[in-house]
């Protein structure tokens, strides 16, 4: 039991990383991350509908016929988005100021419904909402990291806007240079897709030399599924 | 095969119907659940904005309620009826809140929320919403700058007509090297504005005043009913001690 839970946070954090290896739900990934801040914040989103989308289809799962259980898992992460957008927006409406733009973004997020299809229609409700956990905290590191690349190529800033999100105690965190006129491309489209493409480059290099240093099998570059 | 077609595809659609219902109710639950708090925090979040248009001390009516709605109309750009909020102090009108929208701008509609007192000298201006490019246009943004408040103390009167441009175009509004389109289309929008409110302002008082009128004549029904809740409130214990008594 534990050690499939060990398998399922590698998984979602480094082997089946959503953002950098699986390639799922670039959309919002590349659109968003004009800074760390929004990154960490679409992340934590995304984080949270997977744990609950994945729950919620979990227990069900043998009631959903195997036709139509795509539009039912559109439908349960669609509700459940609307749930989560509407919760926040009347208890934590400061939260909402920040994160709203993003929360109606995450249904078109395939990740999503890719956990729910892969995952949580043939496991336990414990290791799916896991699993999604995980696989969001995965696309939420990869978010916040280009987010701060981003952010501070394109401004010479670091995590401005933190203390909207976490309060302002959060300030001592942020960071800004003093004489940097920024470089315009980065926080710009073309910025988020170099971006990006940096971080798969640095991630499958980290691959290659492990398993080189392992030595037991050829160095195999792990091949993106794009969607 | 042990079920038809039919009885499989009645069946398929049956749970679809249930997954969907369930979906509704949890939903309808939620919303009915949120839509007190969020309508606060809306009317808090728009209070909160009028306060940076307006300072907030200068008048005393309930300013979200004291409204005039707006046909669509060339000088204001809004293509949908927009909402003008009119301050009032002591019964006196001495302000009021209009939406306007720039359609020039680099990348789509700029919205605006411009604050102009009676007198037509304008009290200050924000950026509501807008896409233009970060770290270039987005200079017009409260958020990024403190360029929008060039407009503060500015009138029809202040400032000639011809004078209403950037400097680039001849005018004597400050801009931003590198970035002219974003301030054009704001500074053009604005002297729209006030154009707009010189030319209607005594229209909307008047209609302001003619809802005011109905709103003043709901009134007493409200009151009656209330009474008449009260009158409820003193039966109850006549009603119990019959109760009682039986």
């Amino acid at each position: 039991m534990k050690q499939e839970y060990k398998d399922i946070t590698t998984n979602g954090l480094w082997t089946q990383n959503a953002g950098v290896v699986q390639l799922l739900g670039l959309c919002p990934t590349l659109a968003v991350t004009t800074s760390a801040v929004n990154g960490l914040s679409l992340g934590i989103a995304t984080a949270l509908v997977m744990a609950a989308s994945n729950g919620a289809v979990s227990p069900v799962r043998r009631y959903i016929p195997n036709e139509i259980r795509v539009p039912v898992f559109i439908l349960v992460i669609a509700s459940l988005v609307t749930v989560i957008d509407l919760s926040i927006n009347a208890f934590a409406h400061d939260l909402h100021k920040v994160l709203g733009i993003f929360i109606p973004l995450i249904v078109v997020n395939c990740i999503v419904l890719a956990r729910v299809e892969s995952f949580a229609a043939k496991n336990e409700p414990v290791p799916s909402m896991l699993d999604g956990f995980m696989m969001g905290t995965g696309l939420a590191l990869v978010l916040t990291l280009l987010g701060a690349i981003r952010e501070l190529v394109g401004n010479g800033t670091i995590l401005v806007g933190l203390d909207l999100v976490f309060g302002p105690s959060a300030q001592a965190l942020m960071w800004q240079s003093d004489n940097y006129s920024g470089l315009l491309l980065a926080v710009l489209p073309p910025g988020a897709f170099l971006g990006l493409a940096g971080l798969i480059a640095i991630r499958n290099w980290f691959e290659i030399r492990s398993t080189n240093k392992a030595n037991t099998a050829p160095p195999a570059i792990p091949v993106a599924a794009t969607h | 095969m042990s079920e038809s077609v039919l009885q499989h595809a009645v069946k398929t659609a049956g749970s679809m119907i249930a997954f969907a219902l369930v979906g509704t109710l949890m939903l309808a639950i939620i919303y009915e659940i949120t839509k007190d708090p969020i309508a606060e925090n809306e009317a808090k979040a728009r209070l909160a904005l009028f306060k940076q248009v307006l300072p907030s001390d200068s008048y005393d009516n309930d300013i979200l309620n004291s409204r005039v709605t707006i046909e669509p109309n060339d000088l204001l750009g809004n293509k949908q009826t927009s909402i003008a909020n009119i301050a009032f102090m002591n019964d006196k009108p001495v302000g009021m809140i209009l939406e306007s929208i720039a359609h020039d701008g680099y990348a789509g509609d700029i919205k605006l929320l411009v604050g102009i007192h009676m007198n037509g000298v304008i009290s200050g201006v924000r950026v509501l919403t807008h896409k233009e490019t970060p770290g270039l246009g987005d200079y017009i943004d409260f958020a990024r700058d403190t360029w929008i408040s060039i407009f503060d103390g500015q009138s029809l009167k202040k400032t000639a007509s011809d004078q209403w441009k950037v400097q680039k175009d001849g005018g004597q509004f400050d801009y931003m090297v590198g970035a002219t389109i974003s301030p054009r289309a704001v500074v053009k929008k604005v002297h729209e504005t006030l154009q707009f409110f010189n030319t209607e302002k005594k229209a909307l008082l008047a209609a302001q005043k003619e809802q005011k009128k109905t709103a003043l004549a709901e009134v007493p029904e409200g009151t009656i009913e209330e009474s008449i809740e009260i009158n409820i409130e003193h039966d109850k214990p006549k009603e119990k001690a019959k109760k009682v008594s039986k």
